[in-house]
């Protein structure tokens, strides 16, 4: 077993064995799911607006060079600054730069995964800038020096206590339970920061080929301050966000907020197609675009799995994973947590180091079937676990899987080994639970049924007789 | 109609009450039902594990097991979505995809055959209980068979069917997955049978042996007396 497996399964022991998170978790889903389900209720036609979504995802990455080029020419044409980043580290470089070259004092931060993704908050500071996560979440979380829990949520792990006194602790705030003190404490602070910063940071949800745009949601204004209120405006975006249309928007608008919040529509839409043009009285000064690949054409490559490609980051996946409810968010050691990342994280970090991802999960199918752009979640979990044996088999799982096959191949060999299986069952029972029972996995915390006593062959057997 | 059984190798093994339940039924119905006793198991085991090729050996003698047969019935919904879902995937682009996909289309998981093969929801069975439904992940996902085993249970004389809120999600059993990681499949099982505790019911029951097998081993070790029954169970008493 890999470093990052054995990680990941003291982080999932950990974690399972706490029951107020779980519960914690499970409590705050719980409104989501009435609340989804409402709103997705109100579509029209949800089915329906999945196979759109889906229909209108496959052609923007079947498509992805034309639609790329357009919309990098688009908003090159009024002016922004577009750069395409092979990988992480040339695109942490280049925002390194652009902060450097302007001699920035203060970065300003909204909430942005492919950031996390290239770690750029970590590079940023590195090189001796500060940088504020204006997102509500996301500020916790920094001042908790930890990755975000969740794509969406990134908090959502932590009690208002848990809050109050980390607030306390970091900021100096009176304690208190009141969410809206909270949100106060933070809001004070981050004002000031908009104010200082000369550099806002952003992701982007969805990038218009059609007009040369990035559209951002959110919920509580911080993107649009971040983005607008610093001299420069850089945004970082996955190559994959692209839609081909500005009007495919009124579908992916709503079905992102649907999914991902429980919400119709998100409280702030904003479209921005370039720095601040001739006559303009606001905006930025120079507005870059940073194009990351990272490894995401690797993916576009395969032609199985390129619908991973479509993923619009709702967090739907993880909201319905009975894995990622149990086990929590930090305990997969990724940027993407839940189904998603399970998937694509064995694509851009590694299939050897990260293929156990694939193997924990049931397979239940909930994260594809709630997946608004009908992404193949299950069914990708078990192509990476064919690619991880064909990669490196391991000789262990290698030696039961082919002694398997070559029992069931032979009815009257596996008719055998039952019977030596009823056998033996008796000194299995002697050993159950102890270090010595080869069953224990399932025995430490499941109670084993016996073998029948006869089998349905034998039975069946019997009744022909009779 | 000529009936040919499917009976998976743990059901074979560690269930074979469920495969006597479903003869039961389909004869009382007036179908004769056959079971070619050279069958073992479906391949799933090595096909979730990503052994595609030891997968394709063990499903080649099913499908060559089955070749002739009218309709098979089989008596596990995962198994079912092995055979219907998976086996067209695994030969695709392979000589046999024809046969391949001609038993996946004559292949039925048993409550679905009942009802949309048979057409029947009432077999006439009697259970006086109180009992809770647990969909398994590949009968309700895979193979989209919610109302199916409800309906029939819903004509049970005596039985009172109560949902329980998780009803859909995962009990956490996953084949291998239970074994590789037993915490995380030991704490989606306890979300599970908290769920099943819930409604009171007496029973629960699925339409698949190894999420039984799953519940049964937590509820055991949690000291609760739910009992566990598979569809075919019920539906054999009268």
């Amino acid at each position: 077993m890999n470093a990052g497996a054995k990680e990941f399964n003291e982080a999932a022991r950990r974690n399972t064995a706490d029951l107020r998170q779980r519960d914690r978790i499970q409590k705050a889903l719980a409104g989501y799911y009435l609340k989804r389900e409402d709103y997705q209720n109100r579509f029209p036609d949800w089915a329906g607006a999945r196979d759109l979504a889906a229909e209108i995802k496959r052609e923007a990455i079947n498509h992805l060079d034309r639609y790329l080029d357009e919309f990098a020419s688009r908003l090159e044409a009024r002016g922004t600054k577009v750069f395409w980043a092979p990988d992480g580290q040339a695109a942490r470089d280049y925002i390194v730069g652009v902060a450097r070259q302007h001699k920035v004092r203060s970065i300003i931060k909204s909430k942005s995964m492919t950031a996390e993704e290239i770690h750029l908050n970590d590079a940023l500071e590195q090189a001796g800038f500060e940088v504020v996560e204006s997102d509500l979440g996301e500020f916790i979380v920094q001042l908790r020096r930890e990755p975000p829990y969740h794509i969406v949520f990134p908090a959502m792990h932590l009690t208002r206590q848990q809050i109050s006194d980390l607030f306390h602790d970091r900021l100096g705030s009176e304690p208190t339970n009141n969410p809206e003190d909270l949100t106060m404490i933070a809001r004070r602070i981050m004002r000031r920061k908009y104010c200082e910063a000369d550099l806002g940071i952003s992701g982007a949800n969805f990038a218009i080929a059609e007009t040369g745009m990035i559209s951002i949601t959110e919920n509580e204004g911080n993107a649009r301050l971040t983005t607008s209120l610093p001299k420069i405006h850089v945004a970082l975006v996955g190559i994959e966000k692209v839609l081909p249309k500005l009007s495919d928007l009124a579908l992916f608008l709503p079905m992102l907020a649907t999914a991902g919040a429980g919400q119709p529509i998100t409280c702030y839409n904003t479209l921005y197609g370039g720095p601040r043009q001739p006559g303009e009285s606001d905006g930025p000064e120079e507005f870059h675009v940073v194009l990351l690949d990272n490894r995401r054409t690797e993916l576009l490559a395969d032609a199985e799995q390129r619908d991973a490609l479509h993923c619009i980051r709702c967090g739907a996946c993880l909201n319905v994973c009975p894995v990622f409810k149990n086990i929590g968010g930090h305990s997969y050691g990724t940027t993407y947590q839940g189904p998603i990342g399970s998937v694509i994280t064995p694509h851009l970090r590694g299939l050897q180091d990260w293929k156990h991802l694939s193997q924990a999960s049931s397979l239940c199918g909930a994260c594809s079937q709630t997946c608004p752009v009908k992404i193949d979640l299950h069914h990708h979990l078990l192509h990476n676990r064919r690619y991880a044996v064909r990669l490196r088999p391991a000789p262990v799982e290698n030696c039961l899987q082919a002694g398997l096959a070559f029992v069931m191949c032979r009815p009257r060999l596996y008719a055998l080994a039952a019977r030596l299986a009823r056998i033996a069952q008796p000194l299995s029972r002697l050993v159950e639970g102890t270090v010595l029972d080869p069953l224990r996995a399932w025995t430490k915390t499941r109670s084993l049924p016996p073998m029948a006593v006869k089998s349905f062959h034998q039975l069946w057997q019997e009744r022909k007789k009779s | 109609m000529k009936i040919t059984l499917f009976i998976p190798c743990f059901v074979d093994q560690f269930y074979p009450q469920v495969g006597m339940g479903i003869v039961q039924v389909l004869e009382r119905l007036g179908h004769s039902v056959d079971y070619p006793e050279a069958q073992t198991c479906c391949g799933q085991p090595a096909f979730n594990a990503g052994y595609w090729d030891e997968a394709r050996a063990v499903a080649e003698r099913q499908m060559t097991i089955f070749r002739d047969a009218e309709a098979v019935v089989i008596a596990s919904g995962s198994c079912g979505a092995m055979v219907q879902v998976y086996y067209p995937e695994l030969f695709r682009h392979h000589p046999r995809e024809k046969e391949a996909r001609t038993l996946a289309a004559k292949t039925f998981e048993f409550s679905d055959f009942l009802v949309s093969q048979l057409r029947v929801v009432d077999v006439g069975a009697r259970f006086p209980a109180r009992a809770t439904f647990h969909d398994g992940c590949h009968a309700l996902r895979e193979l989209g068979l919610k109302k199916p085993p409800r309906q029939l249970l819903q004509h049970v004389r005596g039985l009172e069917l109560v949902e329980m809120p998780e009803a859909e999600t995962c009990c956490g059993f996953g084949g291998t997955f239970a074994v590789k990681f037993p915490m995380i499949s030991t704490a989606m099982g306890e979300v599970k049978c908290s769920s099943i505790a819930d409604t009171g019911a007496e029973y629960v029951i699925s339409n698949d042996s190894s999420c039984l097998m799953q519940i049964r081993g937590i509820l055991d070790r949690q000291g609760r007396s739910t009992k566990t029954l598979h569809l075919a169970e019920v539906l054999a008493q009268t």
